[in-house]
């Protein structure tokens, strides 16, 4: 049976912009995105807002709901009150373009950054072979759908403009974690410029980006914090450095 | 202005459109955390009460001082002087900095003194007050990255509270096969710091973590899949174990002044 919900939605572009009221249908089982679409519909034709699966595996629906980011075709009104006006604005880390729709573009900068996959030389394509535990520990990471909801909510870049230079953030974290602890990886210093050239050292452990992730991957847990661990390993425990366990490590 | 208040982001006054009670956690973590350490600070100073044949309190042991009371020490090994430039130094604030080290470099506290402490960020998608950040890449926050150093002292500091919890089964009399509320008390302290310290993640990275082999090392990776099971409770460890450790401390006090009596089981 369909109800009336009082929404917030944020309107405008970069030069300016505010919270507007509008009051809408909703039935049972709606999610966010639903109600945003009815707006769109049959009150403001011109809203812009980005969203392509509906499903929670395109990653395009992000969006701040009631100031947590989240993905809107994820989040579904019968989890607020029924009296509770939902506030609804684009995400808050990235330039606005129009309305709910900002530009991720710096996401893509700092995916080109991180060097690839390097295989073995003397591998030719088809002859790789993995066991199913190495696979299975990047197997988590590549679940990420790109919808940079832990970008966003890291305060490294969100409260300050000026790290988006030299922090590349937990998306790209977890990837540099993946190819990292890959077995066939023979890329050298991924480590080391983890930490001086994409900022591992600035994350601070607070563990947003675990809590926003849409696809729950303990990005903290598994990638950070290892690829921290794997820090100390080579620039801040002498006894490893002197006994020269790294290298025989590396021959792993 | 930076951060969500810069010129290209969409215009919006406020910090936080957060609706929920965000500031709980922090605040219930700033509370507790502020208590233990004014606690903490005063029984590191107090330098009395901390033995009563035959209970220890962890704050004090191992006790190196010359200081220390008869019986309190191991073995009556006091390699450490009592004072220091004439100043009287608490058996306490001699081993102090090892599991204020451990606790205080821990990946699971640093989220938590972060955000409650130095509201940095006070809870996800709430902006700072800061205007500067540089994270754990400058002195003194570098030093987070000593935490396996405090990882490795921590394991000794539980080999000797367990030590102690053992011979708490002894009688005020020296005599074995006896067992109070404070064996009890000692014991629960003693296994909770033994859990905190193997769910800690660079446990979890030493024992296995660390490799990109899985399936070349079976047994490390199998100790990894242990670790990594008590690595998903970290956060809870570190706070039964804090606990455990105040509650130790305060029962051994409690005894060592005659307030409470340690009652015998057997």
């Amino acid at each position: 049976m369909a109800r009336k919900l009082n929404l917030r939605i944020w309107r405008g572009d970069a030069t300016d912009g505010g919270l507007k009221d509008v009051q809408v249908d909703v039935n049972e089982g709606e999610v966010v995105l639903d109600v945003i679409h009815r707006v769109q519909a049959t009150q403001m034709g011109d809203l812009a807002v980005r969203w392509n699966c509906k499903a929670g595996k395109c990653g395009s629906c992000s969006m701040e709901i009631n100031g947590k980011p989240r993905l809107a075709c994820m989040t579904q009104v019968a989890s607020f009150g029924e009296d509770e006006t939902i506030t609804v604005t684009p995400l808050r880390a990235f330039p606005v373009i129009k309305d709910l729709v900002t530009d991720v573009s710096f996401n893509y900068k700092k995916a080109m950054e991180i060097p690839a996959y390097e295989p073995p030389k003397e591998l030719q394509p088809g002859e790789a072979r993995m066991q199913q535990v190495d696979v299975e520990r990047s197997q988590e990471f590549r679940k990420c759908i790109e919808c940079f909801l832990c970008q966003n909510t890291c305060h490294v870049i969100r409260d300050h403009e000026e790290n988006k230079k030299s922090f590349a953030g937990p998306r790209f974290f977890i990837r540099i974690a993946e190819l990292d602890m890959h077995p066939l990886d023979m890329l050298k210093n991924r480590k080391r410029t983890a930490q001086e050239e994409h900022g591992l050292g600035m994350c601070n452990i607070t563990k947003c980006c675990t809590e926003v992730c849409p696809e729950h991957i303990k990005i903290t847990d598994n990638a950070i914090i290892p690829m921290k661990e794997r820090v100390v390993d080579i620039k801040y425990d002498p006894a490893r450095m002197f006994a020269g366990l790294l290298k025989r490590e590396k021959r792993n | 202005m930076s951060g969500v208040f810069s010129p290209t982001r969409a215009k919006i006054k406020e910090r936080t459109l957060r609706t929920d009670k965000w500031w709980l956690e922090p605040a219930i973590t700033f509370a507790v955390l502020f208590s233990f350490i004014i606690y903490a600070t005063f029984r590191a100073f107090e330098g009395a009460n901390y033995f009563t044949e035959p209970l220890i309190s962890p704050f004090y042991s191992p006790c190196l001082s010359q200081a220390c009371v008869a019986g309190s020490t191991i073995f009556g090994w006091t390699p450490v002087s009592a004072e220091i430039f004439n100043f009287a130094l608490s058996p306490a604030l001699i081993i102090l900095i090892f599991p204020l080290g451990f606790r205080m470099t821990c990946y699971y506290y640093r989220k938590a003194y972060y955000r409650a402490f130095w509201l940095s960020p006070p809870a996800c998608a709430v902006a700072e007050p800061h205007t500067k950040y540089t994270g754990e890449t400058r002195a003194p926050l570098i030093l987070q990255n000593a935490h396996r150093w405090f990882f490795y002292a921590g394991l000794v500091f539980n080999v000797f509270l367990t030590y102690d919890a053992v011979i708490s089964f002894k009688n005020s009399e020296g005599q074995w096969g006896h067992a109070s509320v404070g064996s009890l008390v000692l014991l629960v302290s003693s296994t909770l710091l033994w859990f905190y310290s193997l769910s800690c993640h660079t446990c979890r990275h030493t024992v296995g973590g660390r490799l990109k082999h899985f399936s070349a090392h079976p047994i490390r990776y199998k100790l990894w899949t242990l670790v990594s099971v008590l690595n998903h409770k970290h956060q809870q460890f570190a706070w039964y174990s804090l606990a455990g450790v105040a509650f130790a401390d305060i029962y051994v006090r409690q005894v060592a002044t005659g307030a409470w009596t340690n009652f015998y089981f057997f």
